[in-house]
């Protein structure tokens, strides 16, 4: 009789709702990775092909891995630039503005010093860059001196920069059709083009930012107690002008890969960035009201986005269900990652 | 009429109230006085139903009644007039009246704001407020609006059957002396109609109002004294009389503390609204308690050294360089370690395990360009944790974990590692249980000879008294007098709360 509450108590105790919460994205990764080739597997079945589970499917090959990838680099670029802001407790919605701008003026600077990698031209590349951080630096400052609540601060920003794209296009499409740039995409290493190895290595400088410089503790700080924070002599505001600003730095990184990825820079570059990079970071488990997550559980996140994008392709549904799904997904993420008990009111 | 019998409550650690015995009867009026945390706030809880007693009865007409919520207290005649206003002010009058009962006036779905005001008229004119119900409930004064939370309590007279009980919590605390007496005016009018229990600090209103005053210290009732017979002296002797136990406070530590340059001084130092023509001086060593009753600008002046508040005028000198900049950053740079009250809200962040609290003030110490030597961060850690006996079974502990004793001690860590040498403590000891008061006292006295100065919000008087070198009282944010505190020449209790209300 003792034995048995001990036992229950201790499995009690491994199952917390931290640790559920924790590991709960990975272990959806991974069943949602075994569960689009079981339905390839049944609908092979059902036709009376023949099939070996894993091994004849085509969502569980090197070649879909590949194009998964190349699909999510861009996103988690964005994604990995919102999960600094959301874990300080705020939020940045800017990014289909900034990185339309930043691709455009990107294009235009591209072409105009030379247009290709092996000329000046490759100072259009730390050009976008500066001003990915130049906008967000603008929408920090929005955000703290106006004290705009930074959902809107970044809302109207982010329209600001889709309008202001569209005006430096007049509508065109600007092509980037040098070789050297395009081998972001076309060159592979590994089966993997260089652009996923590019991403790779921004993924582990946002890492190092987060857990090994004292910016990155603040963002947790700011997250996790602000008054705190600014009680221990943190300079808040500075903190939340530098997350933003760091932000637009990742945004104009996604820009330019997502220049690389198709060669065009125009002002609907931005486009579906907003829903996808927010998506990815809430159902990689980094909580909405800051303190909690970081860019690891981005990558889940934006990988499972994405795993059920290309997942539903390959099993044939149509794109208005990926939706859908995806809209349930982040209800269901926040759902389960909301203690509320804690919480009385939600405005 | 209305009776609590032998009424307990406990809480973890803490025995709130023990065995209270207490009776309202019909039309009378009840005064209700002690120290701070004596017991006051739990004991009204319970009568208007937001707590439920452990122990003993609660009966109205000899039913024994049990209310799980606030409303069916309400719907037992017992109504509560809180001391933060509980008005909602961007509703209208009659809105906030009838908030949660509007049902009545609604036909078909719609709401018969004709109705309503009529009725919020009625209500009104009990407590002889002359306001269209329709006025938006931010344009009323202070005092006004105290008097449409009463018409609000006093619907349940058309709403019950039996007798009304109406508690008033600290009602004259921001009223003007006229305003008091309209409504004591009142109050004595409406006696025909309910029975009050008043509950405030200030004793000679108390004594002016009630019949009869209940004296809570320490969770009992002390004493009940009928007023006509009672005076003010009276009633402060029955809420602080105890003796102190002088090792507790390790008094026999307290040593003189250094002579020389002052730590902070404050030179006629006024804030706004919090306080005027504040001056002393903090040495090395010290221990200086800010002695007042809530609001009366002791946290204000904390915050002002902290540089959360910025001086109107006069002069803050720390140190010996007069501060111009008022920022935490600014008071932090300084050597200055705030240790605030509420812990969880200001004290420790949740999530953030021990090592990374400890180093938050100090990033810039643990950081070469911004990069944290995280290995340096938890060599500290360690060091302060042996040396403050932190429990904890690992640096990497999330420190929402912690007992409340060890999230103070990370607290403290986190200030002394920094190599603060002015500490403000702000009711350091609220929510610890015994044992973890007396780390928090011994760590007082370790402080004061490593030649630490510390101004202290204490918790009790008792502590007040026990802990420090200088008393300086404080009333209404004026200063009242200053208090040596050597030990066996400490001021009485007695001698405090008599400057302090």
């Amino acid at each position: 009789m003792t034995d048995m509450s001990a036992q229950t108590e201790a499995l009690g105790s491994l199952l917390t709702r931290d640790r559920i919460a924790r590991w709960a994205p990975l272990l959806v990764l991974v069943a949602l990775v075994l569960l689009f080739p079981f339905f390839e597997f049944l609908a092979d079945l059902l036709a009376g092909k023949e099939h070996v589970y894993l091994l004849d499917s085509r969502f569980f090959s090197i070649r879909n891995g590949a194009r998964i990838g190349i699909a999510a680099t861009p996103a988690l670029m964005v994604a990995v630039g919102a999960t600094f802001i959301i874990i300080m407790g705020s939020i940045d919605l800017s990014m289909e503005g900034t990185v339309s701008v930043c691709a455009v003026l990107f294009a235009f600077a591209f072409l105009g010093w030379g247009g290709t990698l092996a000329s000046w031209a490759w100072l259009a590349i730390p050009l976008a860059l500066v001003v990915g951080a130049l906008l967000g630096f603008v929408n920090g400052m929005i955000h703290v001196r106006l004290k705009i609540p930074s959902f809107m601060a970044s809302l109207a920003m982010g329209f600001v920069g889709t309008g202001l794209a569209l005006l430096l296009t007049g509508g065109d499409r600007l092509r980037v059709e040098d070789e050297l740039f395009r081998s972001l995409l076309t060159v592979r290493w590994l089966n993997f083009p260089i652009m996923c190895y590019v991403a790779l290595a921004f993924l582990l400088l946002a890492w190092f930012i987060q857990s090994h410089t004292a910016l990155g503790r603040n963002f947790y700080a700011v997250g996790g107690g602000e008054q705190l924070a600014q009680s221990s002599g943190l300079n808040v505001a500075r903190v939340r002008v530098m997350g933003f600003t760091l932000a637009g730095i990742f945004f104009a990184v996604g820009a330019l890969l997502a220049v690389g990825r198709i060669g065009i820079a125009e002002t609907a570059t931005g486009n579906n960035f907003m829903f996808v990079s927010i998506t990815a970071v809430v159902v990689g488990g980094t909580a909405l009201w800051g303190g909690i997550g970081g860019v690891w559980n981005t990558l889940v996140g934006v990988l499972i986005v994405n795993v059920i994008n290309n997942g539903m392709v390959v099993i044939g549904l149509p794109s208005y269900v990926q939706d859908g799904v995806l809209g349930a997904l982040v209800i269901l993420a926040v759902a389960l990652s909301t203690n509320r008990k804690s919480v009385t009111f939600v405005k | 009429m209305y009776a609590l019998n032998t009424v307990d409550k406990h809480f973890p650690g803490v025995h709130a109230l023990k065995a209270v015995d207490f009776h309202v009867g019909r039309g009378e009026i009840v005064g209700l006085v002690g120290e701070n945390g004596a017991g006051k706030s739990t004991l009204m809880k319970i009568i208007y139903g937001a707590y439920q007693p452990d122990g003993g009865s609660i009966t109205i007409d000899g039913t024994t009644m049990r209310f799980q919520n606030p409303r069916q207290a309400m719907n037992h005649g017992i109504g509560m007039v809180f001391q933060e206003q509980s008005l909602i002010t961007n509703l209208t009058v009659m809105e906030n009246i009838f908030l949660g009962y509007e049902q009545q006036f609604v036909k078909f779905g719609i709401v018969d704001w004709r109705a309503m005001a009529k009725a919020a008229r009625h209500q009104l004119a009990k407590v002889k407020l002359d306001v269209d119900p329709a006025t938006v409930t931010s344009q009323l004064s202070f005092a006004q609006r105290q008097l449409v939370e009463l018409a609000k309590v006093l619907t349940l007279e058309e709403r019950i059957d039996g007798d009304l009980v109406i508690l008033l919590d600290e009602p004259t605390s921001v009223l003007a002396k006229e305003e008091v007496e309209l409504l004591f005016q009142l109050v004595r009018d409406l006696a025909k109609r309910a029975s009050f229990i008043f509950v405030s600090h200030r004793i000679d209103e108390v004594l002016e109002l009630s019949d009869r005053i209940y004296v809570m210290k320490d969770g009992a009732v002390v004493d009940v004294v009928v007023s006509d017979e009672a005076d003010v002296d009276d009633i402060q002797h029955k809420m602080v009389g105890r003796e102190i136990d002088k090792e507790y406070y390790r008094e026999q530590k307290q040593a003189p503390y250094a002579a020389g340059e002052a730590l902070i001084r404050f030179d006629n130092v006024s804030v706004d609204s919090r306080y005027r023509d504040i001056s002393f001086d903090l040495h090395r060593g010290e221990v200086l308690c800010l002695v007042g009753t809530e609001g009366s600008g002791r946290e204000a002046i904390l915050r002002t050294i902290f540089g959360l508040e910025t001086p109107t005028s006069g002069a803050v000198t720390i140190k010996g360089e007069q501060v111009t900049r008022f920022a935490a950053s600014a008071g932090v740079a300084r050597g200055v370690g705030y240790v605030p009250r509420e812990r969880k809200v200001e004290g420790i962040v949740n999530g953030m395990n021990v090592y990374e609290n400890m180093t938050l003030s100090q990033l810039d110490k643990y950081s070469d360009l911004g990069v944290l030597r995280v290995g340096d961060e938890k060599e500290m850690a360690k060091v302060w944790v042996d040396k403050l006996a932190i429990k904890t079974p690992d640096i990497r502990k999330d420190c929402g974990g912690l007992s409340g004793g060890n999230q103070q001690k990370v607290v403290l860590a986190k200030w002394r590692s920094g190599g603060s040498d002015v500490i403000l403590l702000d009711h350091p000891t609220r929510g610890l249980d015994i044992g973890a008061k007396e780390d928090v006292y011994e760590m007082v006295r370790e402080m004061n000879a490593a030649g630490v100065g510390i101004i202290l919000v204490a918790d009790t008087l008792e502590e007040a008294i026990g802990l420090s070198h200088t008393i300086i009282v404080i009333k209404d944010g004026e200063f009242q007098k200053r208090f040596d505190g050597t030990p066996g020449a400490k001021p009485s209790l007695y001698d405090l709360v008599h400057h302090m209300i």
